[in-house]
Parts: structure tokens; sequence; C-alpha cells
């Protein structure tokens, strides 16, 4: 007689409340392939935890994007915020796209440059610039976005100096109905802060405006506010055309658009709230259709969305290295992937599915990492299939900002690699090792022996 | 360790406990196990009735079935 | 000629101390004139009295909770199809409307007809968004401001005077006479229903309540006005009664042609001792009070499905004035085996 496929016996004690509207049930497939390539053949070539790039998804994602700001727009220009995740791979997809680079710091820079960007399409945003990399980046042509005066003065003395020209723009802050208000950078349009760096500017011959720009906020709900901004920047510009004869450039609307994730403590999924990059685009061209730019004179717009071009390209591949129960009768999974690797799992509810097919018999667990810590838990409250140990799960949405601010905390960072648009599996970065860390670490000489 | 005797498991999966009011469900292997339990049954001829049963290995279902009977307890279950 | 048979989906079965307005919309869809009903309940939980009331309900269904995602939803809903092949679905839950709204031309293209509000509308009415309302369509609105942290309530109440009303996004509401009750109601508030919080003008006067039905190009299909005369201590009208106000229901006309509602409404309003009216809240589906409206001669509920299915229907033009209706409780002997299927099938 043949076995029947085994599941472990579970129990549920049936809570008969009210529709309870925060309850969470699992609704999911499992994730049996990634791009048609085989979970399970990922993890046993490259290793568990695992960051999988879709270079397909990628692609799609700026393309429809652009098609999004083009079919509403004359000229559109978008550059790839390097923060959100700067591996040369991912970076140089976005460059073959079309996207020029976005960076705020020298290190960046040289990130961009050593990716072959010719430096008059970087974009040097920031409040952290020091004089070397502001020399980097006049000497490269690059687009400077002021954030603060002594910037500004700084820049002057450079370019002084060095006998060039700079082509700068003004990171500007403004009320446009959000909070919080980002007025931590850039130079403040209310209170008249812009108008000031701005005429300090027009009145210094080593400068050249070419832009404005501004960056609302970070994961935004509404696209409305952006139309606010916009228009406040086109109010901006059509004043200085009017009191210099100085047209500018391109107005440089930032990022800042939300993923598809599930922000914590969010009751509907952000899959079917959260607005799409239509909604955003349509906000933003039709504020700037609508002011008084002349007929012709229209601005290029540039926009450095990150996360919501890179967020659901990627997915973190775990396992389950054991199940326990909490003292409450509850049930936690333990992964091997933790917030070391997976730092948005503070502020998202990712979703996570099997890797694995399932019965429809689900539990309500806790999901931890690794780590010997506290604060390790990817997610508080997830209803999920009977896993058991060795099995994996994949993690979705997780492209922004986690393999850029992922630590090397009690464990190695994991392998990186990307399936491109044949399924082929390339690796984009390796595992560290112990021999990376010792490399640069020192012992001085008498620290070297000791007895125990 | 002994299902207490007033446990009604029916056929669907739903557990009743009288003495208390409260209800549970299971899926069927769990079903299968509170079945053998209100038989007498130990946990070592469980686990091997399961294994002949199942496609697993005795190391799995003991894990399994030592974190079911925890549950079980939890929930006031037993004897 | 012979009435049409329709199976019509219901959501809010749960006819409890707070209760959603499901058992008195399939009564009113019982006594329809225009057409026959088998009517199928939507449930969230296993122990809404309505998944028990086999007498007016013909068979009932588990729904997955919104948060679960729409696509979800949608492929529960198309099982029930397969099985019930369904007409109209009338979802009463304030939680679920944005799912259902979303998925309604999906609907739709099975065969699935639903009369709801758009996007926009349902999105425009939200309570953070009244003050821009009240603007753009010169409605009379209570002055309210939005904050995300207490600290920004001092700032705020220099515009307010003492009590105010500490509202949540969604739900939830209490009277502030001093600083520190407001910052009980934004810590209870925002840990349940998350930021911002609301502060809203406290308007002296006397409540009114109107359930109406637009018809999605500025008509209003039926409009009947109510005074609450019983509150419970959740705030839900156990007894009320219709009422005549020429200016509630010219307010009401005005709302339904400038927003150019689509579908059923509640509206809640304020008559100050100057015999205004302010508008607090508008409610985007039936109100649980609506078998008042159908004992007063609209029949809401039979419009709506009208509309939804297409039909042209005219607008209901009376009512009885002086009726009242006095909610009461009932207590029904349930087996366990009833429970016990929908618990472990989601269907019973």
């Amino acid at each position: 007689m043949e076995k029947q496929k085994y599941e472990r016996p579970l129990i549920k004690k049936l809570e008969s409340g009210m529709p309870n509207k925060f309850g969470t049930r699992t609704g999911y497939q499992p994730t049996t392939h990634i791009e048609n390539v085989p979970v399970k053949d990922l993890i046993k070539k490259y290793d568990s935890p695992l960051f999988v790039i879709s270079e397909k998804q990628i692609r799609n994602n700026v393309r429809k994007a652009k098609q999004a700001f083009e079919t509403r727009y004359p000229k559109v220009q978008f550059a790839w915020s390097y923060k959100t995740n700067y591996l040369d791979a991912v970076c140089r997809t976005f460059h073959q796209e079309g996207s020029w680079a976005e960076v705020v710091s020298g290190f960046e820079f040289s990130k961009a440059l050593n990716n072959g960007v010719n430096g008059s399409k970087i974009i040097f945003n920031g409040p952290g610039k020091s004089d070397k990399d502001l020399k980097m980046a006049i000497e490269n042509n690059a687009l400077i976005h002021i954030d603060h005066l002594e910037e500004f003065y700084s820049i002057r003395q450079i370019t002084e100096k060095l006998n060039k020209k700079a082509k700068v723009a003004i990171r500007v802050n403004m009320d446009t109905g959000i909070y919080p208000m980002w007025d931590r950078f850039g130079f403040n349009y209310e209170n008249g802060q812009a108008w000031d760096v701005l005429n300090k500017i027009i009145r210094t011959d080593s400068m050249e405006l070419v832009g404005l720009h501004t960056h609302i906020g970070t994961f935004m709900l509404a696209a409305s506010a952006y139309s606010a901004a916009a228009y406040k920047l086109a109010d901006l510009a059509v004043s200085i055309r009017k009191k210099y004869n100085h047209e500018i450039k391109y107005i440089d609307m930032g990022g800042g658009f939300s993923s598809k994730n599930t922000l914590k403590g969010a009751y509907l999924p952000g899959q079917d709230v959260n607005p799409s990059i239509d909604e955003f685009a349509e906000a933003i061209t039709s504020a700037l259709i609508n002011s008084n730019f002349e007929k012709g004179h229209l601005p290029i717009l540039i926009l450095e969305t990150g996360r919501a071009l890179i967020d659901d390209t990627s997915y973190l591949l775990g396992t389950v290295l054991s199940n326990k129960r909490l003292s409450d009768g509850r049930r936690s999974t333990i992964l091997d992937a933790g917030v070391n690797i997976l730092f948005t799992s503070f502020w998202y509810d990712h979703k996570i599915t099997p890797a694995q097919p399932f019965t429809q018999y689900t539990e309500d667990t806790v999901l931890y990492g690794p780590l010997c810590m506290n604060i390790d838990v990817v997610r508080n409250n997830v209803n999920l299939p009977l896993l058991n140990k060795g099995e994996h799960v994949v993690i979705h949405n997780v492209g922004a900002y986690n393999m850029t601010q992922w630590m090397q905390f009690i464990t190695l960072r994991p392998r990186i690699v990307m399936i491109d648009e044949k399924e082929q599996v390339s690796l984009l970065r390796e595992r560290e090792t112990l021999s990376n860390f010792l490399e640069m670490e020192s012992v001085p000489e008498h620290l070297k022996t000791f007895d125990l | 360790m002994k299902l207490k005797s007033d446990v009604a498991v029916s056929d669907s999966g739903f557990v009743f406990l009288p003495t208390t009011g409260e209800s549970f469900s299971v899926n069927p292997i769990g079903s299968e196990v509170l079945q053998l339990l209100k038989e007498g049954k130990s946990i070592q001829e469980i686990s091997n009735q399961i294994l002949d049963k199942f496609d697993t290995e005795p190391l799995i279902i003991d894990k399994d079935l030592s974190d079911f009977m925890e549950i079980l307890n939890h929930y006031s279950l037993l004897e | 000629m012979k009435k049409a048979q329709l199976t019509i989906g219901v959501t809010g079965l749960n006819a409890v101390d707070n209760p959603g307005s499901g058992i008195p919309v399939i009564r009113a869809l019982k006594e329809a004139k225009s057409f026959d009903v088998r009517i199928i309940g939507f449930s969230y939980g296993t122990l809404e009295p309505g998944i028990y009331m086999h007498s007016i309900i013909d068979k009932s269904y588990q729904l997955p909770y919104p948060s679960v995602g729409i696509d979800t939803l949608l492929k529960r809903i198309e099982y029930i199809h397969s099985i019930e092949n369904l007409d109209v679905i009338i979802p009463n839950f304030d939680a679920e409307l944005y799912s259902f709204i979303k998925i309604s031309p999906k609907l739709k293209a099975l065969g699935i007809h639903t009369f709801l509000p758009t996007i926009e509308q349902f999105e425009k009415r939200q309570k953070v968004n009244l003050n821009d309302f009240g603007k753009k369509y010169n409605i009379p609105v209570p002055m309210s401001k939005v904050i995300f942290t207490l600290s920004e309530s001092h700032e705020a109440m220099r515009d307010f005077d003492w009590p105010v009303l500490i509202k949540g996004k969604y739900y939830d509401a209490g009277i502030a006479y001093n600083f520190d009750q407001i910052g009980l109601y934004f810590n209870k508030i925002s840990a349940k229903w998350g930021l911002p919080i609301i502060i809203q003008e406290f308007v002296h006067g006397t409540e009114f309540n109107v359930a109406g039905l637009g018809d999605g190009k500025g008509n209003t299909i039926a409009a009947v006005p109510m005074r609450k005369q019983y509150i419970t201590d959740k705030g839900k009208a156990w007894g009320g009664i219709s009422i005549t106000d020429e200016a509630l229901l010219e307010l009401t006309r005005e709302f339904v042609a400038k927003t150019q509602w689509r579908g059923s409404f509640e509206l809640e309003l304020m008559k100050n001792k100057n015999r205004e009216f302010s508008l607090l809240e508008i409610n985007p589906r039936i109100p649980a009070w609506i078998y008042l409206a159908v004992g007063v001669g609209q029949n809401i509920p039979e419009a709506l499905v009208n509309l939804a299915l297409g039909k042209n229907i005219e607008p209901y033009k009376s009512y009885l004035a002086g009726k009242m209706f006095v909610r009461y409780s009932w207590d029904m002997i349930v087996d366990l085996k009833e429970f016990e299927r929908i618990s472990t099938l989601g269907e019973l």
C-alpha cells in the first residue's frame, strides 16, 4: 500500500468571535518557482538564506513607469536611486533601461562612475557631501543638488579654485499636507529660504542653476501630495524666469512612491490599496502641465523613484530551523533569515509563502529570525500552513533597502543571485566569509596570545 | 496521557469539550491521533501506526507528537 | 407577469448590539414587490446570528477577511457563484467596501451586479477628507483638523472651543473637555485604528439621520430621515422615528446632486439652535435601521437591486412620517452541529 503524504497533527481552538477586523488569514499559493527556476534548486546550489532578484521584473517595472510618465508628459528622465539597491548588476540593469544615477555619497558617486555612468548624468543629492566629494562632482560635471547654505559656500570656493563652473540645483522642502514634513533636507519654500539661496546662486558666476528638486517623503500613500509639490516647484521655476529671465532645465520630483508592501498596522493589503505608478504620474504631470509654464517651455521631469521599481523584483529565500511553542501556546517558527538581512521587517508585514505545496490547515505563527536578540522578529503574527524543519519559505517584496542596509551582525551576509530574462541564474554577490573580516582587522602585538 | 473521556471528535475534524463548552478543529492526522488516544493507545503505539500509514520518519513523528501532546495539555484536553 | 427570481448575496449578518445591516436588508428584499429572492448569506465570523436564521437565509458561506486581499476574496466569490449563480451582491460592512468596489468590474464580468459608490466618492467622504468635501460641494460640515502626534493638539486647539470630538480614521470617537482627555482618546483610538486622529468641532444640537439612495446621475431615488429616540452605550439607535423636514431632505438631494452619489448612503447630521444643519458623517452603505425606511414606504434595498440590474426606476416621492422602529433582541436555539459545519466547512 502506498503511504499517504504526512502532515503534522494540528489542533486549533475555534475563536468564535464576531468578525475580527484585524483578522489575518493566509490565502496564498505556494511559491515553488521564481521566474520558472525551482526555489529548491536555488537553495541547493547557493545555500540558504539567499536573495534572488528578477531582472525581467526590474525591466518590466522601469518600462511601465516610463510609459506611465511619458504618455502624460513630453520630457521624462528617470534616475536610479543608488541607496535603494546599489548592487552593480542592479544599477547597470537600470542604466541599460536609460536611467541616470542618483547618489547621496562619495562612495555611491564612485560606484556610479565605476559602472560607466558619465558624470553629467549623475545627480548628487544629500546633506553629507564632503569638500572632497564636491570636488569630484564638479570635476565630473555632475548635477549637484544643494542641501544647505554651507554647501553653497563650499561649492563656490571649490569652483573658484578649480576655475570650473558647477551645475547646481537646490533641494526645496515644503508643506504638501503630508506628515511628517521633511524640512530637514533642503531649503524651505514657504518661509523664503529657497528664494534666498536661489538669489545667491544666480548672482554667482561659477554656478549654473539647472534645476529644482524636491523629495516630499517616503512610502507615500497619497498621490495628491505630489501634485501640491509639483505646483510649488513649477511656481518657483516660473518666478525665476520672470525675475531673472533664467530658464531652469529640469524639475526633479524625487522619489518616495510606495511599493506594494503592506505597512505594519495597515488593515488592507498594500497590494490592493497603495497608489499605482499611474496615479503618481497623473498627479505630478497634470500639476506641471496645468501650471504657468509658457508653451513649449516645459522643463524636463526627473524622477528618482527607487522602492516602487525594485521592491517586488526581489525575494529572500529562507529555511525553517525549528518550530517551538511559546508559553501561551502560540506556535513560533525560527527561520535562518532574520532582521539583520531583512531590515524592512521593522516596518512591513512582508508577504511570506511556503516554497512547497501545503494543505488548507494553517496556524497562527510568530516568525523569528536566527539572531539571539529579542528584536529579531520577521512577522509578529502570520497565519501560515504547517512548516516542517528544513522546509523553505519565500519572503516577497524585499528589493528595496535590504541589500544596502543589511548588517553584518552575529552572522555573515548571504549570497545574492539574479535570474536573467533567459531564466539563467548568475551570482551577483558572494557570501561573506570569516577571512573577509579578518582582513580588515588587526590585533596589537600584546593581545595576540593568551592562556585559558 | 489519556484524552479526557468526554471529548467528542466528529468526522469533519470538529472537537467539542462539553465540560467547558470550548470547541476546536483538527486536521485529518490530528483527528486520527485523537481517535487513537481515545482508544487508550500509547504514544509509541500511535507513532508506529502513523509510520505505517504515512510517509515520514520516526524522528519527525516523535517531535510532532510531543508538540501535539503539549498543545492538547495546554487546552486541557488530557486527563 | 411572473416575478423575476433573483439570487442575492448579502453580508453584515451580525445582528448584534452593534448591528450590521444584513438582516434588515434581507427582510426588505423578501418583501420586494418587483422580484422574488433566494438569499445567500456571507459571513466573516462563525457566530454572526444571520448564519443560523434559516427562515430568511437560504445558505451561508464564510468569506475571507478583507485584509487577506482582493484576489482571495474574488476566488471565494467565484467558487460560491459556481454553486449559487448570484445575480447581485450587497456588501454592508464598512471594512469590506473598498475591496468590493475594487472587484466590482470583475464581478460584473461574472454576471454579478453591485451598485456601489465610485472609489473617488468613497475616498472623498472619508472622515479625514470631510473638510475638503464640505468646501468642494459647499455643504456645511463641522470644522475638523487632522493630527498625527499628540503635541499637535495644542496648536490645533487654538481654533476650537471645548469640548471637541476626537475621532479615529475609520471608527471610534470620544468627547474631550481638556487636553488630558484628548490624550486619552488619542492613544486609545490610534492604538486601534492607526493615525491620523481627527479633532472635530463639537456641534451642539439634535442629531438626525437620513437613509437614501442615489442613482449615480445626481437623482435621489429614495430618502428617509429619522431621529434616534433611544441610543445604546455604543451610540447605536435602538429606537427611532421617521420625520418630515424639508430642509433635511433638501440638503440630502443637494448632496446626491452635487456628488452624483451612486448607491445607498446614510447621512449623519446635526441641527443646531439656529436650526442650521451640518453634515457630520457620510456612511457609504445601507444603515442598520433601514427597515424603518421600508416600513414607511421606501424599499431602498429593492430599489438598489433594480438599479444594480440596470433598470430604470421611479424615485420614491413620499413616506409616512411619525412611524417608529423599536429594536429588540431574540435568542435562537442553535444545535452545535450547525456551528460545527460553519466552523469546519465554511458553509451552512
